[in-house]
């Protein structure tokens, strides 16, 4: 069986395991990484949201024989060690001030493509406005989407100060 | 109708219960899960109500508690935590968080030192152990705060011996009692001598609501933390041993299955795939990774049954619900007469985690863990698919990610169950996304015919006729319901199950002289289409209908909607929640052609909701591109102010009227399943058009009021109906033409290409890596 190697959340991993298995069943089935959920397994629904190289992808859709040994790879479960100091990313911080979370299971993958988002926006020299929270495509069952939005301006505030 | 006794066996007075010590090696306080709120009905009742005026699907369910009653124990550790399992499940609702807070408020303990737990199956709770009808907070609120009242004053008892004073002197703090002196023992020291031999009887009164510092005030969510950073369990994050992935492949048409594989020998040889199996509702595949199942799911060729619905599409089912109809009594009268009928098509109530369940069935023992609202009943449904006596198999409750109605019936957990025996090895099964809205359990279609009669400025009759694809209720409470028929109101003992949890719920809260609101199901067999009492069944589609009449009767009167319904409110909560709502959302404010504000309100679980929204109609907004998307007519803003009886946390209140409303307004809108020629076309999210980002409200307020209450109400499903109707009405004025088909869009041109029947589930893509951002 071919052998795979990537970052995951700051370590090297090499995963014996078919080519054309989705990354999103590497990590939860061989790697027992389960933060990243599954929702529709097409990049529909977007619950299983991590980064690669720093930006938000969804696994359930890239086959791991796709990546490369130096491919970092981060999930919800490695955020925060991106983030400067010690506790949680700001983003998540947000979450908790916001109180965001209902059942959790979508909320990885939304705070996941938050702070992509944020970090897209910024890198094009402007805050987050109504039409960029528009184009998330996580779908929250739990309807909690009024309070991811003020979550992620509360998180890009955060970001901004390099909390 | 039932009075029940203000004081019960264990009620002593007004603020006082009995409750337990129970023997044993450490500090167990119990108190009887019967225990209840005095009567539901101290209120005076008012001229001609209907059922649930006086006695509501929530006192039936509480009421369903006391003669099965059983025990509920608080436990206290050597640490002075507190330890709780609770006989119900938590979605994702917030009831963790909450009993958590009665537990802290009753016990003086921080609430991070108060673990709640999900009880396992318990089969001797019987009817007593089922999460529905908003009702958990409403039937455990006494009996948690009676055994963490016990707690305490067994902790108080062996503090005054401990520290050498009278219990009177101590003052309990924060998990510490102390003396006045400043002597003090912690929880965790005098719990080991609070524990007794033999079980006790003890007497205690409760806190004053006054008193209370902990219930009454926001709290966040005691697994939020958890939910953030990706460590909140689901049933398939656990890891027990052995247990890998299953997928099962399903018949193209609804309910059809499996008569023969064709090619068992090749897919079990393809990568990863361990066992390849028929069960009743499909053929299950076990393999490495559930990607590799997806793969052999779509390489399996089956032989299938047809199913249970034949080539039937969505006008027949509506044509067969007009022809079963219930006649109206009033004739139609020429202008006297206001009359309209609604359509309400099938919506799939999935939640975001699929059906699944983990199960080991082996050497005659059964061992399933699963979101499960209803566990007793999942435990006796798999001991049958089993042929294992009940003592047999173990269900261990696992918190859901969202239920909706969904999860009070155990599909997953029996098909995993008949996987596992097939296999002969544990399995953790889970449902593909698309088989969701294709095979799983859908809100019930419905048309809803309304006559009033207006004359000389009054309303004289208002009729509702509501006619639906039976709705499945055979997940335990049923059978309670027919054990207690004779104990119910007049009228309802004639009546199939679905028929009395309608009379039960449904309450128009206008005075309209004659007012009938009856459902029939036409055709009352519940295995043609798989359905459940998805959140709040029959009351958005109801309301919505009843609202929109409303609306009408108030422009043939030539009043504005808020004056008309002012008027006609029977209700003074419901009077309260709509002024509320018409001030914080500024009714009647200037708005631009094809803009509107609509406002509707509903009133049961005890309380009242009222809605407001403003909604954009223009064709600009309209036909804005989103990728893949349903845009459509946007919800700007939205106000929702309720009052939910007696508030533990208003911040889980608020949560769960945002969540309602954003079912009400896709159910409005976009959210729906097409029936065409006996199969539901939506397999994914996109298709189905459930509320998204771009279609969420850019303004949205909830207030919960003070209400005159002084008992908890249902909060899960209170904020839907109001809020469809809401959505409903403003569409209706922003348009200037009253919709009668819902979702509003359902006729539109198909918005997706349907995946393909067979095989059953879509291949995952590979492009994922071009959608970065």
């Amino acid at each position: 069986m071919p052998t795979h190697t990537f970052q995951l959340n700051g370590e090297s991993v090499t995963v014996d395991v078919e080519d054309d298995v989705r990354i999103l069943w590497v990590l939860r089935d061989i790697l027992g990484v389960t933060g990243p959920k599954y929702g529709c397994g097409i990049n529909v629904c977007k619950a299983c949201t991590s980064h690669i190289n720093g930006k938000a992808f969804n696994p359930c859709s890239v086959r791991v024989s796709d990546i490369g040994a130096d491919d970092e790879i981060t999930t919800i479960e490695g955020l925060a060690d991106t983030a400067p100091g010690k506790g949680l990313h700001p983003m998540q911080e947000a979450w908790l001030e916001h109180d965001v979370a209902q059942c959790g299971y979508c909320q990885p993958g939304q705070i996941m493509a938050a702070v992509a988002l944020v970090n897209k926006v910024r890198e094009e020299g402007r805050a987050i406005n109504e039409a960029d929270l528009d184009t998330i495509r996580n779908v929250c069952r739990c309807g909690t989407y009024t309070r991811i939005r003020e979550a992620i301006k509360t998180g890009q505030d955060a970001m901004a100060r390099g909390l | 109708m039932e009075n029940h006794p203000a004081e019960g066996p264990s009620r002593v007075s007004r603020r006082s219960f009995v409750g337990y010590v129970i023997g044993g090696a450490t500090l167990i306080a119990a108190a009887d899960l019967g225990l209840t709120p005095s009567a539901a009905n101290a209120a005076p009742i008012p001229s001609v109500p209907q059922i649930p005026e006086v006695y509501d699907l929530n006192d039936f369910l509480t009421h369903c508690a006391m003669p099965t009653s059983n025990l509920i124990a608080i436990e206290v550790d050597e640490k002075g935590h507190a330890h709780f399992a609770l006989p119900r499940m938590e979605v994702g609702q917030g009831i963790t968080t909450a009993v958590a807070m009665l537990i802290a408020e009753e016990l003086e303990l921080p609430i991070d030192h108060v673990h709640v737990t999900l009880a396992p199956a318990r089969p001797e709770l019987l009817f007593n152990q089922l999460t529905g009808g908003s009702n958990t907070i409403v039937s455990v609120y006494t009996p948690v705060r009676v055994a963490a009242a016990i707690a305490r004053k067994a902790l108080l008892e062996a503090a005054a011996i401990m520290l050498g004073g009278a219990v009177t002197q101590l003052t309990s703090k924060e998990g510490v009692i102390s003396l006045p002196d400043g002597s003090s023992v912690t929880y965790g020291e005098a719990a080991a001598k609070a524990a007794k031999p033999t079980t006790e009887k003890v007497e205690v009164e409760l806190k004053k609501t006054s008193d209370h510092k902990v219930v009454g005030k926001p709290h966040r969510r005691i697994d939020a933390r958890e939910a953030v950073t990706g460590k909140k369990q689901f049933a398939m994050d656990l890891d027990i041993p052995d247990a890998l992935p299953t997928m099962v492949c399903r018949a193209p048409e609804l309910n059809g299955t499996p008569h023969a594989i064709n090619n068992k020998g090749d897919v079990e040889t393809m990568p990863g795939v361990t066992h390849v199996a028929i069960i009743p509702t499909g053929v299950a595949v076990r393999a490495k990774t559930f990607g590799q199942c997806i793969d052999a799911v779509r390489a399996l060729d089956v032989t299938w049954n047809s199913g249970t619905v034949g080539g039937l599409s969505a006008k027949d089912i509506k044509a067969e619900l007009k022809a079963g109809q219930i006649p109206l009594a009033v004739p139609k009268i020429g202008a006297t007469s206001v009359d309209g009928e609604f359509t309400f098509h099938f919506r799939s109530g999935s939640a975001l985690e699929p059906n699944c369940a983990v199960a080991d069935v082996r050497d005659g023992e059964a061992t399933v863990w699963g979101g499960l609202k209803s566990p007793i009943d999942a435990q006796g449904r798999i001991a049958k698919a089993l042929g294992l006596p009940q003592t047999k198999v173990t269900v261990n409750v696992v918190q859901g990610g969202g239920s909706f109605g969904r999860k009070l019936f155990s599909d997953a957990a029996v098909e995993a169950a008949h996987a596992s025996k097939a296999f002969g090895a544990p399995v953790k099964l889970m449902w593909h996304r698309a088989d969701e809205p294709r095979q799983g359990r859908v809100h019930p279609m419905a048309v809803s015919k309304v006559r009033a009669t207006v004359l000389a400025g009054s309303i004289l009759t208002f009729e509702q006729r509501h006619a639906s694809v039976a709705t499945d209720f055979t997940h335990g409470l049923g059978e309670r319901l027919t054990a207690e028929a004779a104990a119910l109101p007049t009228g309802l003992s004639n009546l199939t199950f679905s028929e009395s949890i309608f009379l039960l719920s449904q309450e128009l809260p206008y005075n309209f002289g004659v007012v009938t609101q009856l459902l029939n199901e036409p055709k009352p067999a519940v295995d043609r289409f798989n359905t459940s009492s998805v959140r709040n069944i029959y009351s958005p589609d109801v309301a919505t209908a009843s609202e929109l009449m409303v609306d009408q009767l108030a422009k043939k009167l030539k009043q504005d909607p808020v004056t008309f319904r002012r008027n006609y409110l029977k209700s003074d909560v419901v009077k309260r929640v709509l002024d509320r709502a018409a001030e914080l959302g500024d009714w009647g404010r200037s708005m631009p052609a094809g803009t509107a504000q609509g406002i509707a309100v509903h009133k049961e679980y005890k309380g009242a909701t009222a809605v407001l929204v403003e909604i954009d109609c223009r064709p600009e907004t309209v036909n804005r591109k989103v990728r893949d998307a349903v845009t459509g007519p946007r919800v700007t803003k939205a106000v929702v102010v309720a009052d939910v009886g007696l508030v533990i946390n208003p911040a889980g209140v608020k949560a769960q009227m945002m969540g309602g409303f954003s079912d009400g307004m896709c159910q409005a809108l976009t959210y729906s399943n097409h029936l065409v020629d006996g199969q539901f076309l939506e397999a994914s999210w996109d298709n189905s058009a459930y509320t998204r980002q771009w279609n969420t409200p850019f303004e949205f307020e909830c207030e919960v009021i003070e209400s005159h209450g002084s008992q908890p109400g249902g909060v899960g499903e209170a904020g839907v109906a109001a809020s469809m109707a809401a959505v409903a009405c403003a569409y209706a004025r922003a348009t200037g033409k009253m919709p009668t088909e819902f979702p509003i869009n359902f006729h539109d041109p198909l918005h997706f290409e349907p995946k393909s029947f067979i095989p059953s589930v879509p291949e995952s893509p590979t492009d994922g890596l071009s959608y970065t951002f």
